[in-house]
């Protein structure tokens, strides 16, 4: 690889190959970069992995404030002690006004300051950028590199969840979602879309009081349903109680059945978002509505068209 | 702007006091900016590792300890040796005036102290990033006048 003298050592001649290979050496540095590429559009990186009967990307999202990133931090020790080399999506959301975004998941991350677990673990901030509010698309394409640079894991953790995150999960192989106590007990209707996807469910901060209780509701109302339930888990991720049965767990856990035809679902209309989003015209529909010279379905019909 | 930009804020060394840091990553969030916030009491090895997998261009460094003579010198030169000239390095906090000409020596191309404006370090930002001589591994040429 040729270097400039200052140490930047991407330069305008070097292929996609190259990187990808340079990125499988080890250099994190242009991996950060691929990554960087991806994000701003100018890499694709769409071919999917070959399925696998043990999953590759997993999806952790639940309501703000949960323990996601705690929970994980305890996992991705748990799986670089079993040898796995693990990396992290853990996307923030994207200030809708200003397009900025504070990433701050890194943080509660103590696995990346260990030094003898640091090199088995890369953890990459990503913000949600023009699909605010919604999912970051690129996200699965990040994953596919990550996969194909030589990874054995990829974990996505989304924003805090609300209904629209669970589009970003199901480019996962496998979602989980993560609960907590004290979320009230008239959520079962709006956690709908979120359960009916989950492959296992985690209720964190066992150590608090109600976690026992949220764990017994929730699976009783898994339970209502006609198809196989998925597990439901107490853990403390401040604690570490229940982190040792958890890691175990997820690292085998299969596809639950019952979710395939809701993941689908997701993965077409995310699909579909995404040839929207990425249309050349899309910000000149926009505006062209902002402004009213053009109305909805003028503005839709050219979006949909593919024959730019 | 096209892309924005990616913008670790670290606190290196054993200084609790992040407030300043927090406000910082804020004005430049809203600036439209994407902001990695380290935590506190982070080492130099730590920040730079954080800089390089999360793939910014600018780190700017907090301290309100006394000990920015030695510590900013030391995560600009680990910079470098690690091939990772052409990240800009800007420093906050309190540094007293005597002390900026040896950091900006080092790399450092702008010091911000108490009663900087946001939009000043938002002006920082957008000509460095417009300038080839601004990355911590181009001498010290160049480096931002503060206006306090």
């Amino acid at each position: 690889m040729v270097q400039d003298g200052i140490g930047n050592h991407l330069n305008e001649g070097e292929t996609l190959d190259d990187r990808i290979n340079a990125a499988k050496a080890g250099d994190r540095r242009v991996l950060a970069r691929l990554l960087s590429s991806i994000e701003n559009g100018s890499v694709r990186f769409s071919e999917s992995p070959k399925q696998e009967s043990e999953w590759k990307i997993l999806a952790l999202t639940g309501p703000p404030g949960v323990g996601k990133s705690c929970l994980l931090d305890r996992l991705l020790h748990e799986w670089v002690d079993a040898g796995l080399r693990v990396a992290v999506l853990a996307v923030d959301p994207s200030s809708p006004r200003s397009g900025g975004a504070l990433l701050g998941d890194r943080v509660r991350m103590s696995v990346v300051d260990d030094e003898n677990k640091k090199d088995s673990v890369y953890v990459r901030s990503v913000a949600t950028r023009k699909t605010s509010g919604s999912v970051p698309l690129v996200v699965q394409d990040m994953a596919f590199c990550l996969l194909e640079v030589g990874w054995d894991k990829v974990v996505i953790e989304t924003v805090g969840a609300g209904q629209s995150e669970v589009r970003c999960a199901a480019v996962a192989d496998r979602i989980v979602l993560v609960e907590g106590p004290a979320r009230g007990d008239g959520v079962q209707a709006e956690k709908a879309g979120l359960l009916e996807l989950a492959d296992a469910i985690i209720v964190n901060k066992s150590d608090l009081d109600g976690a026992q209780r949220h764990a017994n509701e929730l699976r009783e109302s898994l339970n209502l349903g006609h198809e196989e339930a998925p597990d439901v888990h107490l853990v403390s991720a401040l604690h570490g109680t229940g982190i040792a049965a958890a890691s175990t767990m997820l690292l085998s856990l299969n596809q639950s059945i019952r979710a395939a035809r809701a993941r689908w679902r997701e993965r077409l209309l995310s699909h579909h978002e995404r040839l929207l989003l990425e249309h050349p015209q899309f910000d000149t529909s926009l505006s062209n509505l902002e402004e009213g010279l053009m109305s909805f379905e003028e503005a839709y019909a050219q979006l949909r068209d593919r024959n730019e | 702007m096209d892309q924005p930009l990616r913008i670790v804020i670290a606190k290196p060394g054993l200084d609790g006091h992040d407030r300043g840091a927090k406000v910082v990553a804020r004005a430049l969030r809203d600036a439209g900016h994407e902001v990695i916030y380290t935590g506190l009491r982070r080492t130099p090895e730590q920040i730079i590792e954080t800089v390089r997998d999360e793939d910014a261009i600018l780190l700017g460094l907090s301290s309100l300890s006394g000990a920015h003579g030695h510590l900013f010198p030391r995560i600009c030169e680990t910079l470098r040796e690690h091939n990772m000239g052409d990240v800009i390095v800007f420093g906050g906090g309190i540094i007293p005036e005597d002390d900026r000409a040896p950091l900006f020596e080092a790399g450092v191309r702008a010091i911000f102290g108490p009663g900087t404006t946001s939009e000043e370090m938002v002006a920082f930002i957008a000509t460095a990033v417009q300038r080839d001589d601004a990355g911590v591994g181009h001498g010290a040429g160049w480096h931002w006048q503060s206006s306090e």
